[in-house]
Formats: C-alpha cells, sequence, structure tokens
C-alpha cells in the first residue's frame, strides 16, 4: 500500500525572488501534487506606488525585481507613454535596447551557472558566473551601477552615453560571444545532460498556453511568443534579430533557449551600438492626462505587464505589476507531477524563479512516518547523486 | 446588469485586428472605450464573463496574462489582460464587481492562468470569485486581519497597518 | 578573548537569509562565491543550515511574513553570531518604509529576540562585493573586543 508524503520545500530557500513555500506530494519517489504559498516578500509596491509621483515611480518598480531591474520600468514608461501620447526619441528607444539586452546576457548566465549547480556541474557555476563579470562592467560602464540601473524615464531615457562608453560596451560584449557559445556546444553536446535534461519537466504546449506561461518557459514549449517580436518597443523592429523557440518542453529545451538567446542578444547589441543615430534623448513630458494603458516588455524570465491608471493628478491611481514568475510559476502543478524527487530541483529552477539565495531551504517533514528532514542540499546533492550515477554508466 | 451604474460608458467603432476580436465576443460586450492597432479596453456582461473566457482561450493565439483589480466607486472593477500572439494585441475586458458581496463568477475553472489572480484580487482587494477552485490566502501574511483589505482606496497604508504579531516564544531552554 | 572567539575567527560559516530582497543584494553576495571575488580564499562558505552559521548575512526589508521566521533563524543559530544587515532595506527597509506589509527593520527584529546581538550594517543598493568583504573585514575587529 502506498502512503503519501509531504515534503515541504522552503520558505527560505534558492529557488525564487519571492521566497516560497512548496508542499511536494511524493508517493514513493514520484511527486503527485503539488502546492505554493508565497507572501515572504510581498511589500505592497502597487499600493505604495499609489502615494508616489509618476516620475519616482520608477525607481519603486525596478526594486520590484533586481535580475529584471531594466524591464520593470521600461514597461512602466511605456504604458505611461502610451496615456500621455509620448514619442520617443530614437536614440532613447537604442539605449534602452541596449541595456535590456545587456540585463538578459547576464540574467541567462546567472541561470546556467545555477542550473550547472543544481545538476553538480560547479564548474560550469564557476565559469558561466566569471564570464558574466564582463557584462556586469559593462552595466555598470553604461549605467554607473551593477545591477540597479535608473535608466529609464518618462518619455526618454536618464542619462546618455558617450561614444567611448559605446565602444567598451561593444567590446565586453562580443568578447563573451566566444565563452558562451563554448557553454552552449558544452550543453548541447553533452551526454550526461541530455540524460538529465531531456524528457525531464515536461510542460506540453497546451498547458503552457492555459497556465498564461511566457518567456523561455512558454518558447521551450513551442509557444513562439516574444513581445520584442509581436508588440515591438524599443528598437528592436529597427534591428535584424531572431526569436529561438523549442517544441520538446522539456528542461533541456528551456536551457538551450536560453543559451542560444544569450548568443542572440551579443548580436542585437553589436548591432544597436553601432547603428545607434545621434540626437536628443528624452521627450519632454509635462503632465499625465486621465486614462489608463498597459505596457509590456520580454524580460529575461518572460513577459513583464504592467497596467496604469491616472486621472490627471500627479499620482498614478492604480498601477497594477505583474512579473512573469507570477504566471511561470504555477506550471509547476503540470510540470513536476510524475517525476522523480531527484528530477525537481532542476524543473523547479528550469523556469528560472530568480533564484537568487542558493542554500537556503528549510527543512522537510514526513506527515505519517514520524519525522524526517530533507532540505534543498539534500534535494540538490540528490540531483548532483543521479548525475554521478549516469555519468558512470555513460 | 442594468441595475449599476458603469461609469463613463463610451462606444467607439470596432476596427482592424482588435475590432474583430471584439465583434467575435458578439454582445457579451457591452461598451468599448477604446478600439486602436494594438489596444482594445470593452466592458462585458457580468453575467457571461466565464462564456467569454472561454471563448477568448478558444481563438488562436489568445493567452491570459494577468488580472487587474481596481477599487471604483460602485464596487470593484476586474480587467482580464488578454495578449494575442503574434499580433501584439493586448484586449482588455472589465466586469464589474458590483453589490455587497462584489461577487463575479470566477474564470480560474476555463482558464488555469487565472488562478493565482484571482486568488490574489481577493486577498488584497476583497472581490469574491464565484466557483474559484481554491480561494485560500496566497499574497497576505498569515498574521494580517480578515477583512482588512489594502488596496481598497480608504486603507492608508501608514495609518491603518495593522499591528504586527507578537515575536514567537522562547523555545525550551537548551541542554547543557 | 574567549577560545571560542579565537576559533570563530579562523573561518567564518555564513548563512544567507531573505526576508523580502529585490534579489539584486542576493545575487551580489552569491557573486562573493565566484572567481572574481572568491571569499572562500579567507575561509569563508555559505553553508545550507543556520545552525551551522557564524555570519547571518541578511538581505530585504523584513516583511510581516518573513518576521518571525527570522527571529526563528536567529535563535537557531549557534551564538556568538554576527548579523550582517546588508543593503539599505536590511538597514532601515530603504524605499520600502511606508507600504503596509512590512514588520519591523532586521536590527529591531533580531533586538527583539536578544537585545545584545552584534549587526553590522552594509550600506548601499545593492552594496558592491567589495563592501560587503570589507564589512566581514569589520565583524573580524568586533570580535576581537569580545
Amino acid at each position: 500500500m502506498s502512503h503519501k508524503t509531504m515534503i515541504n520545500i522552503g520558505p527560505f530557500h534558492p529557488l525564487q525572488e519571492e521566497a516560497e513555500f512548496f508542499q511536494l506530494y511524493v508517493d514513493g519517489e514520484r511527486v503527485v501534487d503539488v502546492d505554493v504559498r508565497i507572501s515572504y516578500n510581498h511589500r505592497g509596491i502597487e499600493k505604495l506606488d499609489e502615494s508616489k509621483t509618476f516620475d519616482q515611480v520608477p525607481f519603486v518598480v525596478e526594486r520590484v525585481c533586481g535580475i529584471c531591474s531594466a524591464s520593470h520600468p521600461l514597461a512602466y514608461v511605456q504604458a505611461v507613454e502610451d496615456i500621455a501620447h509620448v514619442q520617443v526619441p530614437e536614440r532613447a528607444l537604442y539605449l534602452r535596447t541596449i541595456v535590456n539586452e545587456l540585463e538578459r546576457i547576464h540574467s541567462h548566465l546567472l541561470w546556467v551557472g545555477l542550473a550547472g549547480h543544481f545538476l553538480g556541474y560547479n564548474t560550469v557555476f564557476m565559469w558561466a558566473w566569471k564570464y558574466r563579470e564582463p557584462i556586469l562592467d559593462a552595466l555598470e560602464v553604461a549605467t554607473g551601477s551593477r545591477v540597479n540601473y535608473a535608466n529609464c524615464k518618462i518619455g526618454g531615457v536618464r542619462r546618455d552615453m558617450t561614444d567611448e562608453q559605446l565602444k567598451e560596451i561593444d567590446r565586453l560584449a562580443t568578447e563573451s560571444y566566444g565563452p558562451v557559445e563554448m557553454l552552449t556546444k558544452a550543453v548541447i553536446d553533452d551526454p550526461v545532460l541530455h540524460a538529465r535534461l531531456k524528457n525531464v519537466g515536461v510542460l506540453s504546449k497546451a498547458d503552457a498556453r492555459a497556465y498564461g506561461a511566457t518567456g523561455p518557459t512558454g518558447r521551450g514549449s513551442g509557444l513562439p511568443i516574444d513581445v520584442r517580436r509581436d508588440d515591438p518597443y524599443a528598437a528592436y523592429d529597427r534591428i535584424d534579430w531572431q526569436v529561438h523557440y523549442e517544441e520538446s518542453g522539456d528542461v533541456f529545451a528551456k536551457a538551450k533557449v536560453r543559451l542560444l538567446e544569450t548568443l542572440e542578444a551579443v548580436k542585437i547589441i553589436q548591432r544597436a551600438v553601432r547603428a545607434i543615430p545621434g540626437g536628443e534623448i528624452d521627450a519632454k513630458v509635462q503632465n499625465i492626462p486621465p486614462g489608463e494603458a498597459v505596457g509590456h516588455v520580454e524580460a529575461p524570465r518572460g513577459e513583464t505587464f504592467h497596467y496604469v491608471r491616472s486621472d490627471g493628478s500627479n499620482y498614478p491611481v492604480r498601477h497594477k505589476v505583474r512579473a512573469p514568475s507570477f504566471n511561470n510559476i504555477p506550471t509547476f502543478k503540470a510540470s513536476c507531477i510524475g517525476q522523480e524527487i531527484a528530477d525537481v530541483a532542476i524543473t523547479l529552477a528550469s523556469v528560472d524563479p530568480c533564484y537568487s539565495c542558493t542554500e537556503r531551504m528549510c527543512a522537510a517533514v514526513d506527515a505519517e512516518s514520524g519525522r524526517r528532514m530533507f532540505d534543498f542540499a539534500q534535494l540538490v546533492k540528490l540531483s548532483q547523486e543521479k548525475t554521478q550515477r549516469l555519468r558512470r554508466q555513460l | 446588469m442594468s441595475e449599476v451604474a458603469i461609469p463613463r460608458e463610451v462606444q467607439v467603432p470596432l476596427e482592424g485586428f482588435v475590432g474583430e476580436v471584439l465583434g467575435a465576443l458578439g454582445d457579451a460586450v457591452i461598451g468599448v472605450e477604446r478600439c486602436d492597432e494594438r489596444r482594445g479596453f470593452a466592458r462585458i456582461d457580468p453575467q457571461r464573463t466565464v462564456e467569454v473566457a472561454r471563448r477568448m482561450l478558444a481563438m488562436a493565439g489568445t493567452r491570459l496574462a494577468t488580472a487587474t483589480g481596481i477599487d471604483v466607486r460602485d464596487g470593484i472593477d476586474v480587467l482580464y489582460h488578454w495578449c494575442i500572439e503574434p499580433q501584439g494585441v493586448v484586449v482588455t475586458l472589465k466586469v464589474l464587481a458590483a453589490g455587497p458581496e462584489m461577487t463575479v463568477d470566477s474564470i480560474a475553472p476555463v482558464v488555469p492562468a487565472a488562478n493565482w489572480i484571482e486568488r490574489e484580487m481577493h486577498d488584497l482587494l476583497g472581490a469574491n470569485f464565484r466557483g474559484h477552485p481554491d480561494m485560500r490566502r496566497l499574497i497576505l501574511d498569515d498574521s494580517w486581519p480578515e477583512g482588512v483589505y489594502p488596496l481598497r482606496k480608504d486603507f492608508d497604508q501608514v495609518r491603518d497597518r495593522p499591528p504586527l504579531p507578537p515575536a514567537p516564544p522562547a523555545p525550551e531552554e537548551a541542554l547543557p | 578573548m574567549a577560545v571560542k572567539h579565537w576559533a570563530l575567527k579562523k573561518s567564518l560559516w555564513v548563512y544567507h537569509v531573505n526576508t523580502g530582497a529585490c534579489n539584486n543584494c542576493d545575487i551580489e553576495v552569491l557573486d562573493l562565491l565566484t572567481p572574481r571575488f572568491d571569499i572562500e580564499r579567507f575561509g569563508m562558505i555559505l553553508v545550507g543550515s543556520p545552525r551551522h552559521a557564524d555570519v547571518l548575512a541578511v538581505t530585504g526589508t523584513c516583511t510581516r511574513q518573513a518576521m518571525p521566521r527570522l527571529q526563528e533563524l536567529y535563535r537557531q543559530a549557534a551564538k556568538p553570531v554576527v548579523v550582517l544587515a546588508i543593503g539599505s532595506c536590511a538597514g532601515a527597509q530603504g524605499i520600502f518604509t511606508e507600504a503596509y506589509h512590512m514588520g519591523s527593520p532586521v536590527d529591531e527584529t533580531i533586538r527583539a529576540v536578544d537585545p545584545n546581538a552584534i549587526i553590522a550594517y552594509v550600506p548601499g543598493c545593492p552594496p558592491k562585493p567589495e563592501a560587503m568583504i570589507a564589512a566581514v573585514v569589520k565583524a573580524w575587529d568586533v570580535i576581537d573586543t569580545l
């Protein structure tokens, strides 16, 4: 006779930006159900924004998620620009593109490193993070900070970049192309990774659509959706680039999509830096008329969606923020069920739910067969042992 | 629900792709506020929310991006934002959760993507969703009092903040 | 200086707690482990349990939901323990101080369970990894005075 065991993951654990609490219900080695409790990171930003002026809000929303701190303000200012019918100058559009793509490279490399760590490939972790450093340097060159850019404002961008800065960004991005290509080939050709990632955590196309999955999570499941192409913003419709997507829906597909996107991002930066026109960097916006609008942006993790309503005063009446992970995390209900516990760590990681804080997982309790402790370190260990086992077999 | 006064009703002509989408919903649409190349804002009949959601999901390339709840004079305005790809269109369908119960039919049984966002609106605004499969607390913390809704307009984020819970009791003395 | 303080200084083990941070401080803390900064050369390592920790690296604003959990974590850590409040949020709740879902700031939260807690503040949004290393060096000096 089988019985269901409950494994708690969290609330303090490395996978989520919003320290979350997962409960896995397992039968032997198989996961039969997943439950999630959030709130640990709820700060009430939507209410806070109602007490800030339209110009102050970008500084709050870039602190929604530190890794997407270029995408959130951009989505917000696009919504406000739609209300106020602002025409943003060309040069500002290119500058926005450059910062957003640098952010994509740093975020995807961060993911590759941590995914490697969860699988027991710490070399990948160290390599990916080493190659990520020059990109953070480029962001520091471009905006003055490694992670909070304070780049967007309503009507344009806050700071111009000189030719020297643009050249330095071009050089740093170009130099990271080789290492990223090497990482991509290493992942695509590795037989152990094939054994660990293929047919693991499969999210079908129908499920991805029903759960509203966005970004690499959706593109890995055969949904060729990308806000940058479908509803172009910044300078994405002025530059030649392509959307990568895979049909299989497993973790391998999501990893491949992210790596190919990183290479694509380097190309976008190179083209943007070479094609950037001169001129103004912001349109002078006087006031925001009453109205409502939505703005969405393709953040590294998926579509970031903002809704703003104005009543003609200096303060937004309502500002709704929806981060991509809010739609991607519920897909665990479709992708984790039927998995082995050893595969859960990488499946949870595969949607890139902004894991920021490795080694912060807590305990697990067995509901029926007495107390048994399980923590995320052990989940990662199980996952790493499985890789070792497969490596020996091959 | 004609007895509810819906604020600022406007009717604009249906044009282009957004017009086709709104037109396909037929008389479930009771007012169109904006309809241009890539954005549409329309109000739908609160009695037919689920039917509209089912029809929207059946169209090609649609997905529910999210929903927004807004505290307005007559109740809670619930805005479902649908993205349609590859046209890059965002169609916002508004439903008013009116009456003392502020209730509207849940679309979560039809569209799984609405599950969390409806729970969030229930937490933060006190809107109720009839037929939601799992209306447990999602966003607010365990010690937050029932019936206090922080995104309501009459809630002041500093003055009306509920008292903090006391520190957990000290554990029994550790063994020497 | 007691033997346990002398021993503590040799290799500080760090447990990282996110109490509602935006992730920036967290990715910078993780950055310390990776080749450019590599704090393991100083004998520091991130550990998976507060019971193994000599240093609690606390990031984030301390939301209502995280507050009792932070107090519980602090109780579980072996004493003496140094708390590093990393970032503007952990220092004084930063930009979020007026938001409705805040608990008390990190230092008040910890002092509610231990009035004599050793707390070092690392300002910045987010602080650079170099600043975090400097904070740990200062924590060493504090241990010297115990």
